[in-house]
């Protein structure tokens, strides 16, 4: 225990700068991910044409099965190592939760409201911005959420294409034998995962209350 | 003034389910359309702000062909209501009335007055539901901040889409009369849908009955009631009303039809102050007095009791005064009514062989009742007027 509260006394600084690495990591992949998912689940809630969403799910949800390690090695070749890869491979991940949040969302919006909103006299962005996406919002913050955990943990196998983390304390551990070290990198991701967890949860709460999808139909 | 002229709607998968359909909708008028489900009301509904395009034919609005107009801005001149009501649920109350003035950019000042104006129109204070979401309302509130809600940037066309057919029948009164109190403050042109033929007989300016993508019947709903064009609008009448066609056949009512079956009675033992007490918590001024075989004894009034009350331990049996006149059961109505009439009686107790008691005609149930059968007494209507057209 004396050696564990040394380590992190005198490692301190490494220790930040490994936990600002996994944040950057990760929350640019969610970001990034985001930003990606969300349009692409719109258009195919409106895309008309339905072997395209079929192609589109499929691919989103072919990310997700492979294996996290192969992918990063996968990417290597193409991209280099450092972080650059690895928060594209991460974002790869992030796809899939995020699209089918969204798409679901999107659908799950009441018929009777879109029908009034159409024939109040939205115009098609209109409806899209002011009433489907913020009726979404729940869903996507959900698919957030559940992603930004899995990112965070993969997020530590990032080392081993050399972009730093949580990760790499456990790597460098592992080389010189230090348990504590190994142990805080394993930990330190683990606690952050649950923070992000938390914090998103009480996010998702408040946007659910706050844009609460109930049937307004009456009775 | 809408114009459908010569209309046909074939859909995309080939049913065609409007035929040449030629329709005026009057300005200032409630028109309802109404007929079996699939009919096509809906579809001509939404003909008129460019929810649907025919695919023959024109629609005009006030003489102006809608086709060449931009929908969506259309659609903000034309208020829109539906059955599911479709309030935006992340939206407060006040956002969600404010939808077409937002949209057509009024300023703040004038927006919230109006909506604080239609609040408090059906009755639901501003101060109260402005920032309540619509999740936090009954079913009839959001009905009503439906319907007010395409009232809201002044409209002169309100599409209304079985608005109340989801409410119980009591909210759905409510809302009809209001509707038709609204009507008379701000004389829109409504084209409202319904299955429900007594909701279209109540609201209706006119009625536009509908059958399979055509057009049965149009009149105003004396006419249609009066004369129906054929057995199908006959059926949709309903039999009861259907009575009126043979104007001279109706039954003459029994004093036993018309007859308030629980009138207020007491038993001849009862004190004065218990007469009173019942008389004042059924709202009534007489009592019947009759013994435990329902025999008739006599009938006291308010003020003869009050006269008497100084003594105490007197019954009702020993103040009241004998029942002069009664009809037997099986009389009719106009023989009750002859009586009452010679006699200034404000009512007159059914006594069937043996005088018991059954029941008491008075003027109030005589009005209730006419009330109730009005279209199986009304005299015939000189020819020429209300024909179908
Ligand atoms: N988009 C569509 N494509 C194909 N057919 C349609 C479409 N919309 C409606 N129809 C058909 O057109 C007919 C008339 O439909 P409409 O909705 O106007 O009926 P309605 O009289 O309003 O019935 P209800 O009282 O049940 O609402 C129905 O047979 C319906 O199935
Ligand atoms: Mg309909």
């Amino acid at each position: 225990m004396n050696e564990f509260w040394s380590f992190i006394t005198e490692r301190y600084p490494d220790i930040l700068l490994a936990l600002r690495q996994h944040l950057t990591i990760s929350f640019s992949a969610v970001i990034l991910g985001t930003i990606v998912a969300v349009p692409i689940g719109i258009l195919l809630v409106y895309n008309r044409v339905g072997w395209i969403n079929s192609v589109v799910f499929f691919i989103a949800n072919l990310f997700q099965t492979i294996p996290s390690l192969a992918l990063l090695a996968i990417l290597i070749p193409l991209l280099g190592i450092g972080v650059k890869p690895a928060i594209l491979a991460l974002l790869l991940y992030s796809l899939m939760p995020i699209l089918r949040n969204t798409y679901d969302g999107f659908q799950s919006v009441d018929k009777g409201v879109l029908n009034s909103a159409k024939g109040m006299g939205y115009s098609a962005a209109q409806t899209i911005l002011k009433i489907q996406l913020p009726l979404s919002l729940p869903y996507i913050m959900s698919g957030i959420r559940i992603t930004t955990v899995y990112i965070i943990s993969w997020a530590t196998l990032a080392s081993l294409i050399g972009a730093g983390g949580l990760g790499q304390l456990i790597v460098s551990g592992l080389g010189v034998n230090k348990p504590e070290m190994i142990f805080i990198g394993g930990i330190g991701a683990v606690v952050l995962a649950l923070v992000a967890d938390g914090l998103l949860g009480l996010l998702e709460g408040w946007l659910t209350r706050r844009y609460r999808q109930t049937r307004s139909a009456a009775v | 003034m809408i114009v459908l002229d010569h209309v046909n709607k074939v859909y995309d998968d080939g049913f065609h389910a409007l035929k040449d359909i030629n329709l005026e909708f009057k300005k200032g008028e409630i028109t309802v359309l109404i007929g079996p489900s699939g009919c096509g009301k809906s579809t001509t509904m939404k003909l008129i702000n460019a929810l649907n395009t025919p695919s023959s034919g024109k629609v005009l609005i006030d003489g102006k062909d809608i086709s060449g107009l931009n929908p969506v801005e259309l659609r903000r001149n034309i208020g829109y209501v539906i059955q599911s009501v479709g309030l935006f649920p992340h939206m407060n109350i006040a956002k969600n009335v404010a939808v077409v003035p937002h949209l057509k950019k009024w300023d703040k000042e004038k927006t919230d007055r109006k909506v604080n104006e239609l609040l408090d129109l059906v009755g639901l204070d501003h101060t109260i539901y402005r920032n309540r979401y619509p999740s936090e309302l009954s079913g009839g509130q959001q009905q009503r901040v439906g319907v007010i809600r395409a009232l809201a940037a002044d409209q002169d066309i309100i599409l209304m889409d079985e608005p109340f057919s989801a409410l119980d029948p009591i909210s759905r009164e409510q809302l009809q009369d209001e509707l038709i109190r609204l009507q008379q403050e701000l004389n829109k042109t409504i084209i409202f849908v319904t299955h429900d033929m007594d909701e279209a007989i109540k609201i209706a300016d006119t009625i536009v009955l509908m059958k399979d993508g055509q057009i049965v019947q149009t009149g105003k709903p004396e006419a249609i009631l009066r004369h129906p064009a054929n057995d199908f609008v006959r059926n949709f009448i309903g039999q009861k009303r259907l009575q009126s066609e043979n104007e001279l056949s109706y039954e003459i009512p029994l004093v036993d039809d018309v007859m308030i079956t629980n009138p207020v009675t007491a038993f001849p033992n009862r004190g004065l102050a218990e007469a009173i007490k019942m008389m004042e918590s059924k709202r009534v001024d007489s009592l019947f007095i009759v013994d435990r075989n329902k025999q008739l004894q006599g009938a006291v009034s308010i003020y003869r009791v009050l006269d008497m009350y100084g003594e105490e331990g007197k019954t009702v049996a020993d103040v009241m005064i004998p029942v002069r006149f009664s009809v037997s059961s099986g009389s009719t109505l106009p023989q009750a009514i002859e009586l009452m009439d010679s006699h200034q009686l404000s009512n007159v107790p059914v006594v069937d062989g043996n005088n018991r008691f059954l029941g008491l005609v008075t003027r109030g149930s005589v009005v209730k009742h006419l009330a109730e059968v009005y279209p199986n007494l009304a005299p015939p209507q000189p020819a020429g007027e209300g024909e179908p057209m």
